[in-house]
């Protein structure tokens, strides 16, 4: 870990199945590390890029990012708009000089406890390697790279 | 603005693990908040009424319950605050159970300030919360039920009998599903056809079901109370002319396995599938008939006297619109050529539950299709709580109809050999632990332990089984006439392809998921869309039955009283704001959203009917004008904010 600090991430879940998802990890009582706090929208298009900007902004190392698995969001198609966006996003992070890796996307439904456990673990793993956002250094880390 | 905070114990659940106290003064330091309690179990009547009566005596007008998931207990305390006479949206639960003091236990220190982070998210949000209304909207008393077998049926006749207007969708020519193919049903032995078909007699005899067999649902769009279903007919060629004499019959030239008959017997191509099948009338098997290939025979059209043969018949599309919907798509049995140890389809004298029922329905009728022989042994679990293939369940019925087998061979004939090899038995139902035991004293001589190996004797055709005897700690090596594999089952075809058309979420073994396990077991997270039967997993009959009768009656709940209640978190546009850019109306998936010309400008209209709310079009909206209710930017903006611990403003 580059910093004592504890990472901080935040997990936009959708109801229908990465939130409950979420709480089928609970329910199996599978450990997690205690660094990840979820907010939950309906759906995962719910969440637009400029929200994530905004979470980064106050203070998020990273931002995860569930929904249901292609095919089978709650509202047909909404995935697959979430999909797009975070893309998108990606991109425009690597424009400003930030790791893209800050934010992560899955698919999790409503049984993958299993799996809701192994992302949040790694994720926070991870950003704990990338320590704090902080536009200078990381893009002097780019830049080195 | 007077926010009360009340935080659960859940009975030791959640303070076991955080610091119950420390959440409590840390709720009572924040702006706005008026009181703050804790309870064992908030869920509770205790529990309840003190949010209740907190609300009249000291006017809250927002509550933040820190308990379960809302997913769980969301809607009970939605509908204590609206009984206080406030909206029920100006409501937040913190979800301090099963996203944190259960997948947190081992760390309490960092599970409680999460508790408290939590809390605070809530209490961010619920200061933004608007006084939403809940809606109401009309609903009929219209239903689908897809699949007919006994759960179908079972739906259909407790609803049609309930005066809802049913609509009965069944894949195959006739109606049945497996349990028309059983011998006897255990533990009571009595004749499956003999109960089943009544049952399947009343369905076309009661007046509010419409029955489409050979039938299936091709599309479902729409939502509760507003679904509309094409369902694909697909031609007999036969008409209701017919009367089933059979003379055609007799003089079809072609002849194939009859698959009800699992192979034991042959059909042709126009026939009926059994002799209770409903509807009770021939059909043509497209793929074979020879005259629908190339134009040849035509026998049966030459000799049907009432004009019955019609190779005109082209398939059908219907469309119906329907208030809800029962799943009852059932299951298939394991194909056993899959399990490749034990030689089935290369070896004859291996063959599967499913054929030794038929067989034993032969014999009984005193027309054998083939020898039994002497020596019997069953092979179980086949297919199931096995990791190899993928399939880690029980299949449930295994142990029991495997009894029930070895005790209708028994009684064919007491001298008989029947052995049954399993893992472990499972005799978990009402009366099933007697009947094993009344089995064990017939003779039937159940032994622990897995088959390794099955070969065949290649001059006697006998099958020698190989299997080691957990219990006596020995290796078994002896012949069988006959080994039976008593396969489990699957999420059939039907299953599969209902799970697709409705978008339903499917547990792990592929069976259909329930809303939730213990209390909504044949809900399902599409509203107004209810499962039954082996659809949603592997059961019994019993079991089956009453499903079906629960999803019939949990259908019957929502429609009876002619309207039902909906949420009112819809998308809502500013119209200042809006630019008419019309990206909202391109990303909505309902079409509930379009552009209309108000005061000279263009701007975006929600159809609060359609839309669904799922928030897509507010995170599209390039000006900031499209909002969701209860989701409003400014609110998950400040659940953001208060999750990563920043101060209020
Ligand atoms: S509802 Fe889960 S991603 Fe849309």
């Amino acid at each position: 870990m580059k910093s004592n600090l504890e990472p901080k991430i935040v997990a936009f879940c959708c109801n229908w199945c990465s939130y409950a998802g979420a709480d089928a990890a609970g329910t199996s009582r599978l450990q997690m590390k205690p660094y990840f706090r979820i907010i939950r929208a309906m759906c995962s298009s719910r969440i637009d890029p400029e929200m994530i900007l905004d979470t980064f902004k106050k203070g998020a190392w990273g931002v995860l990012v569930a929904g249901c698995h292609p095919g089978d969001c709650h509202y047909v198609t909404g995935n697959y708009r979430t999909q797009n966006r975070i893309l998108l996003l990606k991109n425009l992070l690597e424009e400003l000089g930030i790791a893209p890796q800050r934010v992560r996307l899955e698919w999790i439904s409503a049984n993958e406890g299993g799996k809701f456990q192994k992302v949040v673990n790694e994720f926070i793993d991870e950003m704990a390697e990338l320590g704090p956002l902080n536009l200078s250094t990381e893009r002097k880390v780019k830049e080195a790279s | 603005m007077k926010i009360g905070v009340y935080v659960c114990h859940c009975g030791g659940n959640i303070s076991e693990v955080v610091d119950i106290k420390k959440v409590t003064s840390f709720a009572e330091k924040q702006g706005d908040v008026a009181i703050v309690r804790d309870n064992a179990h908030m869920c509770s009547d205790v529990g309840r009424n003190l949010v209740l009566e907190d609300i009249k005596e000291h006017n809250l007008d927002r509550i933040v319950v820190a308990a379960c998931s809302p997913q769980f207990h969301g809607k009970t305390f939605m509908d204590i605050v609206e009984k206080a006479g406030l909206s029920p949206y100006v409501f937040e639960m913190a979800n301090i159970r099963e996203q944190c003091s259960w997948p947190h236990f081992d760390e309490p220190d960092l599970a409680t300030r999460k508790a408290r982070d939590l809390v605070n998210v809530s209490i961010a949000k619920v200061k933004l919360d608007e006084s939403l209304e809940r809606k109401t909207m009309p609903i009929g008393k219209r239903v689908l039920v897809i699949g007919a077998g006994i759960a179908g049926i079972q739906a259909a006749l407790d609803l049609g009998d309930a005066g809802f207007e049913v609509h009965l969708v069944e894949k195959e020519p006739t109606i049945g599903g497996k349990m028309a193919q059983l011998s006897r049903t255990f533990p009571t032995e009595d004749c499956a056809a003999c109960i089943l078909s009544p049952k399947m007699a009343d369905v076309p005899s009661n007046p509010n079901i419409t029955l489409y067999t050979n039938s299936q649902v091709e599309k479902i769009s729409g939502f509760l109370g507003n679904f509309e279903v094409t369902i694909h007919k697909k031609p007999t060629y036969v008409n209701e002319n017919c009367v089933a004499c059979g003379i055609c019959e007799e003089k079809c030239p072609v002849k194939v396995p009859n698959e009800f008959e699992q192979g034991l017997t042959k059909r042709r191509a126009i026939y009926v599938p059994f002799e209770f099948a409903v509807p009770y009338r021939y059909l043509i098997d497209e793929d074979i008939c020879i005259y629908l290939k190339d134009g040849k025979c035509g026998n049966c059209q030459k000799v049907c006297p009432h004009d019955a043969v019609d190779f005109t018949q082209k398939p059908e599309k219907i469309e119906i619109k329907v208030d809800t919907i029962i799943v009852a798509t059932g299951y298939d049995i394991f194909d056993a050529t899959e399990k490749k140890v034990y030689g089935f389809g290369t070896n004859k004298n291996v063959i599967t539950s499913l054929e030794m029922e038929r067989m034993i329905v032969h014999e009984a009728e005193g027309r054998a299709t083939r020898e039994i022989g002497k020596r019997i042994a069953f092979i179980q679990c086949v297919g199931s709580r096995d990791e190899q293939i993928g399939n880690e369940y029980c299949s449930r019925i295994c142990c029991m109809y495997a009894t029930k087998l070895s005790q209708l061979l028994k009684r064919g004939d007491p001298k008989k050999d029947v052995y049954v090899f399993y893992t472990d038995l499972r005799a978990f139902g009402k009366g099933f632990e007697e009947y094993y035991k009344r089995a064990q004293r017939t003779g039937v001589k159940f032994v622990r332990g897995r088959v390794a190996e099955v070969n065949e004797d290649s001059k006697t055709g006998k099958v020698i089984l190989k299997v080691e005897d957990t219990l006596a700690r020995q290796i078994i090596e002896s012949e069988f006439d006959l080994v039976v594999l008593s396969v489990g089952m699957t999420p059939g075809a039907g299953t599969k392809q209902a799970a697709d058309v409705l978008r339903m979420t499917r547990s792990p073994g592929g069976f259909l998921q329930e809303a939730h396990p213990k209390f909504k077991p044949v809900d399902t997270l599409n509203d107004g869309v209810f499962i039954c039967g082996c659809a949603q997993g592997p059961k019994d009959i019993p079991d089956t039955v009453a499903q079906a009768s629960a999803a019939a009656a949990r259908a019957i709940r929502l429609m009876n009283k002619g309207v039902y209640a909906v949420e009112p978190i819809t998308a809502v546009v500013d119209e200042d704001l809006c630019s008419g850019c019309a990206t909202c109306v391109s990303v909505c998936p309902y079409d509930a959203v379009k552009t209309e010309l108000k005061d000279d400008k263009r701007v975006a209209k929600v159809n609060e009917i359609l839309c669904q709310g799922c928030g897509s079009c507010s995170a599209a909206c390039p000006s900031g004008a499209s909002q969701q209710h209860w989701f409003m930017n400014n609110q998950l903006r400040a659940m953001v904010g208060a999750a990563l611990g920043e101060e209020e403003e």
